[in-house]
């Protein structure tokens, strides 16, 4: 085991960074040295501690293999990349061994070849072959490797005496299907639980031709990542429980799109059948989700069959709400917006979570041609004086793969494991890889990694800063600190204040003014930032009782109720789902989800990024951008922009990061937004109630916003918590 | 091995073991369900039982949480979990067997997840995860005992105490399984009883083994035909003559 980690370390070359405790590895990398390695007669150079498949892949040659991943640990336990290398009495194990100078290696030889016959006709033995009934066929690594490298036919007879290993099924929960007798014990999986999501429940039990890959009591995978290990298992082991058998791989299209149910922006694949959504598989992005996305991004799409606004709606005069044509309530709506007098303080517009930038910078455009700048973000955001003009004030400067590099993280009034999955998983790594050491200020939490818990007071910051609180010394000495700042405070009414002591806290630094990027926020909604940058106001929302006209865009955790409205303010919903919002409204705009629009979301650490439309909109929904921009001509300010390209234009004049897509812009005026936090420095102690978070259980996380609390998946996973929580 | 047997021999064998653990109206589902079956260790997932499960109780002894004290001193920081076979020992050397309970106290011992302890625990087949009795009797049924008659000695037991393999008597004082080699060959037939082997067995050696500690004395452990070890039953065949002395073959000059 001992040296199984040691390769683990040495030969992943991510992992560079942990070599430098051992001077003898030290000295390797001191003198970097190209190793010269033949595969199949073709010279490449890799450097010093690569696998013979890494080099293979380097020239080219892909080696079968089923327990190899690259972001797990190396098992060795599949024995499917063999191959011969000259000099070695038998074929080694390419994934786990190093390069030597002048290795010569033949992936394709009779050796190499004969061997993964060898391994295919050994797994097969005990594999089903139920790929028919199995959701895994068509996209099964078992089954493209006995075509590409199995032999033709089988040699095994005894299963018509003997039977075939049967393997009973566990019960993981309402999230994973196990049909446990496909497995090939590749242990993906569990080194999954236990590496990424730090959650060990999964493990082999039983030795020989009796293991098993389980959790021998059985118990669920509580795990707010567990569904990627669907993905991880190379054969129909562990299925999609929500979705199994509704589709053949081979049937799906494939859109490539964003997720919107958190602040991450996870990057995603959405696989439609004709004009239904089929399941939603994480796509590769480095920079953002690597290659995993949460149970709620993966499974809560099914709240999009349930509880949808599919026609324009309007409440009658017995106060029922009627299905009506676009002409109506356009006309309503509009209606109502040229007969204020004063709309500066009469019409007031809302943004909610999965409101995404076109539709909010049509209505501020909209609203402001009315004489209006009532927009307000669904979410108030308390950080001080330099409020939402200067960008690095409010969004995770840092970005979401730097955290890995950083050496001490202090999470202020945030469960990252919640209420950001991804970037929690991003943390674990550095905690696994890079040592990096995590303080909490906030409620107990349960992080899935160790972490130094300072309280939940907000005054322990000035002990910090005076050097009388331990941590502030041990802050002083970080090389690469991060201070991540969440909702528990960006929320709170003394926000301000707090986060003027998190600035002050910052300066004790060495690395404090440079490049290094300190102080974080991280925010838990999609549309947050978007909102921010386009210049919503992130203050509490005002006074209501003078408001004639609520529009409402995708808003339904703001916490407005008729009474606080005048009886003749007219309550305006756009959105897609019959949630909250839609409850108090008295016309429904029915708008497009994320997987119906081509929208613009920015995430929490500033990138902006588009959805694709997979599907269209159901029934007379349409693009939001376009509902608002069809209620200006209606309202007689008709929006400068015909098409979604032209939009874009505005949005870029507006803010270029805007558009500038997929990319991290580093953001500017820092030192300004500094100053200004200083210089205006509130004067008011913080109160004395304890920094919270928004969410800090696995219960809570799985229902967040209108898609997910309809979705039936994600009521299943709060009841199964509850119940697990329970035994 | 079974695998070689004909087919309906395993089968029968099958069934006959499937018996053991489950309750009838599971046969036909777990005919295919292969050794796990027929293996000393049972069934490698739990399943909570009114003695087995996450609330039996069980607590270290004070005696017993120094030793494990002692034990871990024999590993590094870091490497505390290898003390996990040792602890379940202890675990197991206490209750008599290995109820879940333990698992997790071990587990908490050592800040391991459970999960690991789980599965050190049903790896090893000499860690008990079912009540055993008081005496649980071990034979071995692998080739050189086998050649020397072991199942005489199976069926001895079996008629003695009126128990099937994997069972135990119902006053809880005896338990019979089959095991693999347990590395006395060159005194087959044997069993294991506790930490005491009992060697060169015939069946009315087995029959006062049982009568002796039935009756709470300790019989007589190792060879039963009078050997004292592993040497020669008829006496020594080489080595006959005492060790020639200093100069043995050495030439005269020197």
């Amino acid at each position: 085991m001992l040296a199984r980690a040691l390769l683990r370390r040495v030969f992943l070359p991510r992992y560079n960074r942990s070599l430098s405790q051992s001077p003898r590895l030290l000295q390797v990398q001191e003198a970097p040295k190209l190793l010269s390695v033949w595969i199949d007669d073709k010279m490449v150079q890799v450097e010093p501690g690569t696998t013979v498949l890494q080099a293979c892949a380097v020239a080219g040659v892909e080696i079968p293999r089923y327990c190899y991943h690259e972001r797990l640990s190396v098992a060795g336990n599949c024995r499917m990349c063999l191959v011969e290398v000259e000099k070695s009495a038998k074929p080694i194990a390419s994934c786990a061994m190093p390069v030597m100078e002048g290795m010569k290696v033949h992936p394709h030889s009779d050796i190499s070849k004969r061997a993964r016959e060898g391994v295919m006709e050994f797994l097969l033995v005990n594999h089903p072959l139920d790929c028919p009934i199995c959701d895994q066929g068509g996209e099964c690594d078992l089954q493209d490797q006995s075509m590409a490298f199995g032999s033709d036919r089988s040699r095994f007879v005894d299963n018509a005496f003997g039977g075939k290993r049967a393997v009973e099924d566990k019960e993981v929960g309402p999230l994973i299907k196990t049909i446990m007798t496909r497995c090939i014990h590749c242990t993906r999986c569990i080194r999954f639980a236990g590496e990424i999501a730090g959650v060990q429940d999964l493990g082999t039990t039983g030795r020989g031709g009796d293991m098993q890959v389980g959790t021998y009591v059985e118990k669920m995978f509580k795990s707010e990542l567990s569904g990627n290990v669907i993905d991880l298992c190379p054969v129909g082991a562990l299925t999609a429980k929500p979705y199994a058998f509704t589709y053949r791989s081979w049937e799906l299209r494939r859109t490539e799109s964003i997720d919107v149910l958190d602040g991450v922006g996870s990057n995603i694949v959405v696989n439609t059948r004709g004009e239904h959504v089929m399941r939603i598989l994480p796509r590769l992005n480095e920079s953002v989700n690597e290659e995993w996305i949460s149970d709620k991004t993966r499974f809560a799409f099914d709240g999009l069959f349930a509880q949808r606004l599919t026609v324009p709606l309007a409440r009658d005069a017995t106060g029922q709400l009627r299905s009506c044509s676009w002409e109506d309530v356009l006309s309503r709506v509009s209606g109502k917006l040229v007969s204020i007098q004063n709309p500066a303080n009469e019409v007031v517009g809302v943004a909610g979570a999965l409101a995404d930038c076109e539709s909010m910078v049509c209505l501020k455009d909209l609203f402001n041609k009315l004489g209006s700048e009532s927009l307000y973000s669904e979410t108030p955001v308390h950080i001080g004086s330099c409020g939402n003009d200067l960008r690095s004030g409010y969004i995770l400067r840092a970005g979401i793969s730097a955290l890995e590099e950083a050496d001490l993280i202090l999470l202020v009034g945030t469960n990252p494991r919640y209420e950001a999955t991804l970037i929690n998983a991003r943390i674990r790594k550095g905690y696994i890889h890079n040592e990096c050491e995590i303080a909490v200020i906030g409620p107990y939490m349960d992080l899935s990694y160790q972490h130094e818990h300072l309280g939940d007071d907000p005054a322990v910051f000035s002990g910090m800063i005076r050097g009388t609180h331990p941590f502030g010394k041990k802050f002083s000495r970080a090389a690469k600190p991060v201070i991540i700042v969440g909702e528990g405070v960006l929320a709170r009414d003394d926000g301000a204040y707090i986060n003027n002591q998190i600035y002050m806290l910052s300066r004790l630094s060495p690395v404090h003014g440079s490049d290094w990027k300190i102080v974080n926020y991280l925010h838990t909604t999609a549309s947050q930032v978007g909102s921010m940058d386009i210049g919503y106001n992130t203050a509490d929302l005002p006074d209501l009782s003078s408001t004639r006209l609520l529009y409402l865009l995708s808003a339904d955790s703001v916490d407005v109720t008729r009474d606080q409205l005048p009886t003749d303010c007219l309550v305006v919903y756009q959105g897609h789902h019959g949630d909250k919002g839609a409850h108090i409204a008295d016309v429904i705009l029915p708008g497009a989800a994320y997987t119906e629009k081509e929208a613009t979301y920015v995430n929490t650490e500033g990138r902006a990024q588009v959805t694709q439309a997979a599907v269209k909109p159901p029934g007379e929904a349409r693009d939001d951008w376009s509902i608002i921009r069809a209620l200006s001509e209606y309202a007689g300010h008709t929006l400068a922009y015909d098409n979604i390209d032209e939009l874009r234009e505005r949005m870029a004049e507006i803010s270029p990061t805007l558009v500038n897509i997929d990319t991290k812009q580093d953001s500017c005026f820092h030192s300004l937004c500094v100053e200004l936090l200083y210089r205006t420095s509130p004067k008011h102690k913080p109160y004395q109630t304890p920094i919270s978070v928004k969410l800090n259980s696995l219960a809570d996380f799985y229902m967040t916003d209108p898609i997910s609390r309809a979705s039936k998946t994600m009521a299943q996973c709060v009841q199964a918590v509850k119940q697990a929580d329970k035994n | 091995m079974t695998y070689r047997l004909s087919s309906l021999t395993y089968t029968l064998k099958l069934l006959r073991s499937s018996y053991r653990v489950f309750p009838p109206h599971n046969t036909a589902q777990l005919i295919n369900t292969s050794s796990a079956l027929r293996s000393h260790g049972g069934l490698v997932v739990h399943r909570d039982t009114n003695e087995n499960n996450p609330d039996t109780p069980f607590e270290f002894t004070p005696q017993n949480l120094r030793r494990i004290d002692t034990i871990l001193k024999n590993y590094p920081d870091g490497h505390k979990s290898a003390a996990i076979i040792p602890i379940l020992d202890i675990a197991q050397r206490q209750h008599g067997w290995l109820p879940l309970s333990a698992m997790h106290k071990s587990a908490d011992l050592l800040g391991l997840a459970k999960m690991r302890v789980y599965e050190v625990a049903t790896f090893y087949t000499m860690f008990f995860r079912k009540p055993v009795g008081k005496y649980h009797i071990q034979v071995c049924t692998t080739t050189p005992c086998m050649l020397r008659d072991s199942d005489s000695i199976v069926e001895c037991i079996k008629k003695k105490l009126n128990i099937k393999m994997g069972e135990t008597t119902k006053d809880g004082m005896f338990s019979l399984a089959e095991v693999e080699c347990l590395a006395a060959c060159v005194n087959a037939p044997m069993v294991q009883i506790g930490d005491n082997y009992y060697e060169d067995l015939t069946v009315a050696d087995m029959e006062e083994i049982i009568d002796t500690l039935a009756k709470g004395e300790a019989p007589k452990a190792g060879p039963r035909n009078g050997r004292f070890a592993a040497e020669p039953v008829s006496g020594l065949t080489t080595l006959t003559e005492p060790p020639k002395g200093p100069g043995f073959q050495v030439r005269s000059d020197l």
